[in-house]
């Protein structure tokens, strides 16, 4: 086991989530769960994370964010969708707003299943991407500063997303 | 001339002060999860962090910012080995002065709001806590009529018995460079964050490495200066420093984090007070008005 995975340090993004996943993952840092025995930390900064958890389905605006936090984490680093909502896009799949789950943009490690997923599950999946952390830090893979992933769907400016102006009738 | 003991004295510093550091903040984290009531993590976590982070890739925001962390990294190094070599403690002052100074103008250089404003806070702890420190020097010399560290050593009696009330202005000094609540203002430990970490918001891999190994260093100085009250006897002298640690932990999670505002109302008055009156009863007894 080297350093690193004894020491992931998680960020949390909210993609679009109820907020069901996200209070089920904030129960992991109380005494009950206490992450921080397994040397994980919550960092609210992507530049000192380790571990990227998602929760929520990506739609067209958060697509954008999302990548960005992505790019922002040094290498090595590791994707965690946190629910069927960020994984496929749960029950707001059909959603004409929203694209699916979260590997339509980023490259994902680890799907923990669940709406909401469990906090014991959710440890496990952060686990087991602290095992996936420790083979790429070996391996010396993810290395790269700009980033693997080759989104699915097209990133489009902010501007051409807004609605096109009504005609003058 | 520079004897083999002296620079034997200064590397086994060099060497074991981040160690001890990292130790006392294992312990630290550990003491505070039971106190929260948690489990906490190993002893050796701020080891596994730091080579966590020596391992990851550095994200540049521009080349100044890094030659500050390794400067930030130096003079606090530079500091300890002062210390252990028994050096001028003014001087010691001056470099640990640079050493925070250093930090700051590696936040300022970035241009990320939240580290500005974590650099603008660490500026308002150093106007607060400064003062202190220099009246700390100002007693070493009233005591021993010198400002060497080793005259210290040398003494019959411990500085505590003529600088009690300094001693515990002394504290409110180290909550404030362990970067404990209620001081944590320009940036704090993991579990309580204040405006995303900060100072250091914009350092990430091995840059982040140089400041946490700069932190271990501080730990250890903050650690040595208090027991520099006892140091005719090292045992006391040690004990008393471990037990400063204890307050400031207890202090951490029995605290709020406040205002800068209320810090700077409490370190001026209250803290400056504190340490300005055992320097008058301390001076009026040396020259027998009292």
């Amino acid at each position: 086991m080297s350093a690193i995975a004894k020491s992931p340090w998680v960020v949390h993004f909210n993609c679009s989530s109820c907020n069901g996943c996200d209070i089920e993952f904030l129960a992991c840092l109380t005494p009950f769960y206490d992450v921080e025995r397994l040397g994980i930390l919550h960092v609210g900064n992507p530049k000192h994370a380790d571990v990227l958890v998602v929760t929520g389905s990506v739609n067209h605006r958060t697509a954008r964010v999302l990548k960005n936090v992505y790019d922002m984490i040094p290498s090595p680093k590791v994707v965690v969708a946190m629910g069927v909502c960020s994984s496929s896009g749960g029950i707001f799949a059909e959603g004409y707003n929203v694209l699916g789950g979260i590997d339509k943009v980023i490259p994902v490690d680890v799907f923990v299943p669940g709406c909401p997923a469990r906090p014991e599950a959710m440890l496990d999946g952060i686990l087991k991407a602290a095992a996936i952390l420790d083979r790429k830090a070996r391996e010396g893979t993810g290395v790269a500063t700009v980033s693997a992933a080759k989104p699915v769907i097209n990133l489009v400016p902010l501007a051409a997303d807004a609605a096109p102006a009504p005609a003058a009738p | 001339m520079i004897s083999w003991d002296q620079v034997a004295i200064g590397a086994a510093a060099l060497l074991f002060a981040p160690i001890v550091g990292a130790l006392l903040q294992g312990v630290d984290r550990r003491l505070t999860a039971r106190i929260q009531g948690r489990r906490g993590p190993p002893l050796l976590q701020p080891f596994y962090d730091l080579f966590k982070l020596l391992g990851k890739e550095q994200l540049i925001v521009n080349r100044m910012q890094i030659v500050y962390a390794w400067l930030h990294l130096t003079f606090m190094a530079a500091t300890v080995m002062m210390l252990a070599l028994g050096q001028d403690s003014l001087m010691l002052l001056f470099v640990l002065a640079f050493s925070t100074l250093s930090l700051v103008i590696g936040g300022m250089c970035v241009r990320s709001p939240y580290s500005r404003i974590g650099s603008q806070r660490e500026i308002l702890l150093m106007v607060a806590y400064e003062p202190v420190l220099v009246l700390m020097v100002v007693g070493f010399y009233l005591v021993n009529h010198s400002f060497s560290i080793a005259t210290i050593w040398q003494a019959d009696q411990p500085l505590m018995m003529r600088l009690p009330l300094l001693f515990v202005a002394l504290l409110a000094v180290a909550a404030i460079k362990l970067q404990k609540s209620p001081f944590d203002l320009a940036s704090s430990h993991h579990a309580h964050q204040e405006i995303v970490k900060g100072i250091t918001i914009e350092y990430s891999g091995p840059g982040l490495a140089v400041l946490e190994l700069a932190h271990f260093y501080e730990t250890t100085l903050v650690m040595a200066l208090l027991a520099l009250f006892w140091a005719t006897n090292w045992w006391i002298g040690g004990a008393l420093a471990l037990g400063a640690y204890l307050f400031v932990i207890l202090l951490d999670n029995a605290c709020a984090r406040l205002t800068t505002l209320w810090m700077f109302k409490f370190m001026w008055t209250v803290v400056l007070g504190l340490a300005l009156t055992n320097i008058i009863w301390l001076y009026l007894s040396i020259q027998h008005i009292l």
